[in-house]
């Protein structure tokens, strides 16, 4: 599907990566955050060689390193907001009261911390996904389509909040998006065709 | 550490949000822990019980040496083999009658009495005296001195002498007497004879056998197994077979729950992936979470499961009394074992019940999405493998029923059956359901079969659960109303005399028959008897019979030679127990040697009877002729043939003059009644644990239709929007549930007689030496399936009356993408 890609993000850098359907930017996502693994070829975190770990390592890394963002926000349906947001800093063992305040008050969750994802707007969901994503302080917060369920106005909103918390980190952001109005948002614009970097 | 806590709370919030999943699970595992347990206490209960009944002074656990031809043998062969080195002890065992009824009088010698003798009551270690030299003491355990009306220190009269002062011993098995030797010789008018001599474990030499006893004695080895555990074994297996049966019922309605939870849980699973926990440790924190809820549910499991033995216990302890004479306490007393057994077997259970799902989640791919179509392909796969191992095991039981011959054998046949049934039930169901929507001309109606084919994977856990229950009751049912039906038939023959008198002595005996005689409106008098003897290894009883037209007219014979009644007149001839002639294989014209104290009897078989009921085999001779052969049986029954209008003043006549009481002389009505509540009291506990697991299987149903509910709402929801109303919808829902239970009750039938014929043919003859005729009770299957679609209706209406009743903005929220 992807045929000798290359491609940096730099610390603090946010790129786009679009491409029409079928391009293989959600693959090149999901090999990044090693969600799946590549047939050849190598994949680095700062100075973590991905594509050479084993499940439990890329598994870890995900745990560390990554904050992943998904079109279906893929928040646990069971918790409450607040449990949902600390759930991975605290498995990381990276939870920090003060960071995880400050996103709550910059997120605008204040009020939403007790209920349910599924009393949630989806704008409201993502936002949790994003500060979820966040709380650990990862180098690299990739993003799949993150505003595909989202009309305009909320999806700009989420994404000028997503920005502006991946700036106060100093993290990486890959977004994967087929609005070129979105990328054009971001620092670099990638597109993919037929797995090749145009 | 803390990260698998976070994990688990974060799995455990499932089921926060999720209660009645939770409360299904809960209560699949508590009913699988609480049946199995129950059976098993009842089981451990009776094992004590017959440990101690095999402990009294030896049973078949001590080695023992015994006559080769005869009941008894000489004293003096003791005195010889303890002067030759033997440790043997002698015991004399008899049967003495006591206001009426029969207790086992055994006579000990304190002093030679091996160590190991097992729990036997340490005799004499400080009472030596007192129960060795006159008046002397009887040791009765608690349960028998309650059975005698007595009190310590009482002195009750038998064969026209008092015995000595009544003295409780706990360890002592219920029923059982026991005394001096000495008084037991004077008691059994058997001076100077002995039954047995107890083997204990000698460490110094002694002289072989045959230099001292020659040929008259033979060693018999200990065995690990005593005759009552032996004899009760195929009840134990039954209760257990039972219990097994509501145990997987029990694990169906969890392996549901799992299931579902599973694939609720699915996506929170990736999340959980997704955010960096490990597949090993997402593994290790699932199965931590299923072993804390087992643990909980196997505590409440076992709770519930003591409750259910200590319900059960008085119908298990009625029927063993009933079927093997087997003396059980009515008191629960249950080993720790048994309490760390049924936590175990909740654990195991659960895991069990969740292999496939844990499988799943250990193959999981964090990235795999939703693939109906491939699906629905895995699942048609696994239709067809399912049907073919129900093929397979079919095959496998045809094979068991024409190569086995053992009780074993006979149940893993109805395992087979009912495991290849639940196997195949899927695929019937599917075909029933193809060919109603192949029929289905209206869209509705078209959508109704479609859809019900579509639910068939949630549900068919829950329907073979139905489909075991219902089989096993028509089952279980078929074989209890045959053997009711035989049965009253085989006592009309059998309690053909109109009164029973059992008197307390001889002499009492005869003085009634002497006034009897007297009596115009007694048209004959019928004298009987009963010895014990030894035959083929086992306890035998031998039966004297009258030669009277009561006996010839009416005795069930199943087979039997020429002229049979003729020919035991003269006493050289007898009929045997068809449980007897089964286990040592004999038929009319065999000749048999029947141990007397007088030396062997030889008889000819000319006839074979029906002796349901009766653990022990019985051979019946001519009246005299017992008399003659075994001098020493009571002749305290006596049946008598009464004009009917006469039979109520004879019986308060015979009360008066003898001052007889109501368990001495009853008339044929009264013993027939009492026999039909003790056979009825037999299967109570077959009728309990049926309807246990026809409950757990209803719930099985219920919990299933629940949990399915909520996913149905995709389905339903377009139905709805293009004007359905919430109450037609109901109204499918309900229908399709009933039609799938419907088809699995008609599958249930045949199946059902198919088990009842298994139960008839194969196990009753192994397991009590019996066989019964097959009959089809149609009124019955009629009820059970009545029975069967009440409880799919009570299983569907909740979920139904939810569906009935929910809010439009519910199924509006099906469409709504915001989620």
């Amino acid at each position: 599907m992807l045929r000798g890609v290359d491609l940096t993000v730099a610390t603090g850098e946010s790129v786009a990566l679009t491409g029409e359907s079928g391009s293989g930017k959600s693959t090149l996502l999901h090999l990044i955050a090693g969600l799946d693994a590549a047939d050849s070829g190598e994949i680095a975190l700062a100075e973590i060689i991905v594509s050479g770990l084993n499940d439990a390592g890329r598994a870890e890394l995900r745990r560390d390193r990554l904050g992943l963002v998904f079109q279906q926000f893929n928040l646990i349906p069971s918790l409450t907001v607040a449990d949902n947001l600390v759930f991975q800093s605290r498995i990381a063992g990276r939870h920090d009261a003060t960071w995880h305040d400050e996103l709550v008050e910059r997120l605008g969750l204040k009020n939403l911390l007790r209920r349910y994802p599924e009393q949630l707007s989806g704008g409201q969901q993502q936002r949790v996904a994003i500060g979820r994503a966040l709380a650990p302080k990862p180098l690299l917060l990739l993003a799949d389509e993150p505003t595909g369920n989202l009309d305009e106005d909320t999806a700009d909103e989420v994404l000028h909040l997503a920005r502006d918390l991946v700036v106060r980190t100093g993290c990486g952001f890959l977004m994967v998006t087929h609005s070129a109005r979105l990328a054009a948002t971001l620092d670099r614009q990638v597109t993919l065709h037929a797995g090749v970097v145009a | 550490m803390r990260r698998a806590l976070w994990i688990l709370a974060v799995l455990l919030s499932h089921w926060r949000r999720h209660p009645m999943q939770l409360a299904t699970l809960l209560i699949g595992l508590i009913s699988a822990t609480a049946l199995w347990s129950g059976v098993q206490a009842l089981n451990q209960q009776a094992r004590i019980a017959y440990d101690r009944a095999a402990a009294t002074f030896g049973g078949s656990r001590t080695a023992m040496l015994v006559s080769r031809d005869s009941a008894t043998f000489p004293q003096q062969l003791f005195v010889d083999l303890r002067r030759a080195g033997w440790q043997v002890s002698p015991m004399l065992e008899g049967r003495v009658q006591i206001d009426g009824r029969s207790f086992r009088l055994l006579g000990v010698e304190p002093v030679t009495l091996p160590s190991e003798v097992g729990t036997a009551p340490a005799v004499g270690r400080g009472t030596l005296q007192a129960f060795v030299t006159p008046p002397g003491e009887m040791l009765v355990a608690p349960e028998t001195l309650r059975d005698l009306a007595r009190k310590e220190g009482e002195r009750p009269q038998a064969n026209g002498m008092s015995l000595p002062p009544l003295r409780v011993q706990a360890e002592l098995a219920p029923g059982a007497l026991v005394v001096d030797i000495g008084i037991a010789q004077d008691i059994l008018k058997l001076p100077g004879q002995v039954s047995r001599l107890l083997v204990g474990k000698s460490k110094t030499p002694h002289a072989t056998l045959d230099s001292v006893a020659g040929d008259k004695l033979h060693l018999v080895e200990p065995s690990a197994e005593s005759d009552l555990e032996r004899l009760t074994d195929s009840f134990h297996l039954n209760l257990t077979a039972f219990g097994l049966l509501s145990f997987f019922v029990g694990l169906f309605i969890v392996n549901s729950a799992i299931g579902l939870a599973f694939e609720q849980r699915l996506p929170m699973l990736r999340t959980l992936r997704a955010c960096g926990v490990s597949a090993r440790m997402l593994n290790t924190v699932l199965v931590i979470e299923l072993v804390s809820l087992a643990l909980v549910a196997g505590l409440i499991g076992l709770v519930c499961g003591y409750f259910i033995a200590a319900a059960l216990l008085p119908d298990v302890a009625a029927s063993l009394r009933g079927l093997y004479g087997a003396q059980i306490p009515g008191q629960l007393s249950l080993k720790p074992v048994w309490w760390f057994a049924g936590i175990a077997i909740s654990i195991l259970g659960a895991l069990a019940a969740a292999a496939a799902s844990l499988a799943k989640a250990i193959r999981m791919p964090v990235l795999a999405t939703a693939q109906p179509q491939a699906w629905q392909q895995a699942q048609r796969r696994w239709l067809m493998f399912q049907s073919a191992a129900a093929l397979a095991v079919f095959a496998a039981a045809a094979v068991l029923i024409q190569f086995g011959d053992s009780l074993i054998a006979g149940f893993a046949v109805l395992a087979a059956l009912m495991l290849g049934a639940a196997l195949i039930l899927p695929m019937v169901l599917q075909i029933a359901l193809a060919i109603g929507q192949r029929s289905a001309r209206a869209p509705v109606g078209i959508w109704f079969w479609a859809d019900s084919r579509q639910q068939l994977s949630g549900l068919s856990l829950a329907l073979m659960a139905l489909l075991l229950a219902l089989a096993v009751n028509v089952g279980v049912g078929t074989m209890v109303d045959s053997f009711s039906r035989t049965f009253l038939v085989w006592l009309d023959g059998r309690l053909a005399a109109d009164v029973y008198v059992s008197a307390a002595s001889d002499a009492q005996a005869r003085q009634i028959k002497a006034w009897l005689r007297d009596r115009p409106e007694v048209e004959a008098i019928l004298p009987g008897g009963r010895a014990d003897t030894q035959f083929g290894g086992a306890p035998i009883e031998v039966l004297g019979l009258p030669d009277h037209s009561t006996y010839r007219d009416n005795w069930p014979l199943l087979e039997s030679a020429a002229n049979a009644w003729i020919r035991l007149r003269p006493g050289d001839t007898c009929l045997v127990s068809e449980q007897l002639s089964r286990r040592m294989k004999l038929a009319i014209g065999d000749h048999i040697e029947l141990p007397a104290p007088g030396g062997n009897w030889p008889l000819e078989i000319v006839g074979i009877y029906a002796d349901y009921g009766n653990p022990k085999g019985q051979i019946a001779v001519n009246f005299a002729a017992l008399t003659r052969h075994f001098p020493q049986t009571p002749l305290t029954r006596i049946g008598l043939r009464v004009a009917p209008d006469k039979i109520a003043p004879l019986i308060t006549a015979l009360q008066e003059k003898f001052g007889l009481d109501d368990r001495n002389v009853a008339d044929q009505a009264t013993m027939k009644r009492e026999s039909k509540r003790v056979f009825n009291r037999t299967f109570s506990v077959t009728a309990a644990l049926n309807a246990f697991t026809l409950g757990v299987a209803g719930i099985a149903l219920l919990t299933s239709l629940l949990t399915l509910a909520n996913s149905r709402l995709p389905q339903l929801a377009p139905l709805w929007a293009i004007g359905l109303t919430r109450r037609r919808l109901a109204a499918l829902e309900l229908l399709k549930t009933m039609a799938v239970a419907l088809i699995t009750a008609l599958f249930a039938l045949p199946l059902g007689l198919l088990v009842a014929w298994c139960l008839l043919a194969i196990v009753n003859v192994k397991a009590f030496g019996w066989r019964l005729p097959f009959h089809v009770f149609p009124l019955q299957l009629i009820e059970l399936l009545a029975v069967a679609m009440a409880a799919a209706l009570c299983a569907a209406a909740l979920p139904v009356a939810r569906l009935a009743r929910m809010q439009p903005a519910t199924l509006i929220r099906t469409f709504v993408n915001e989620r």
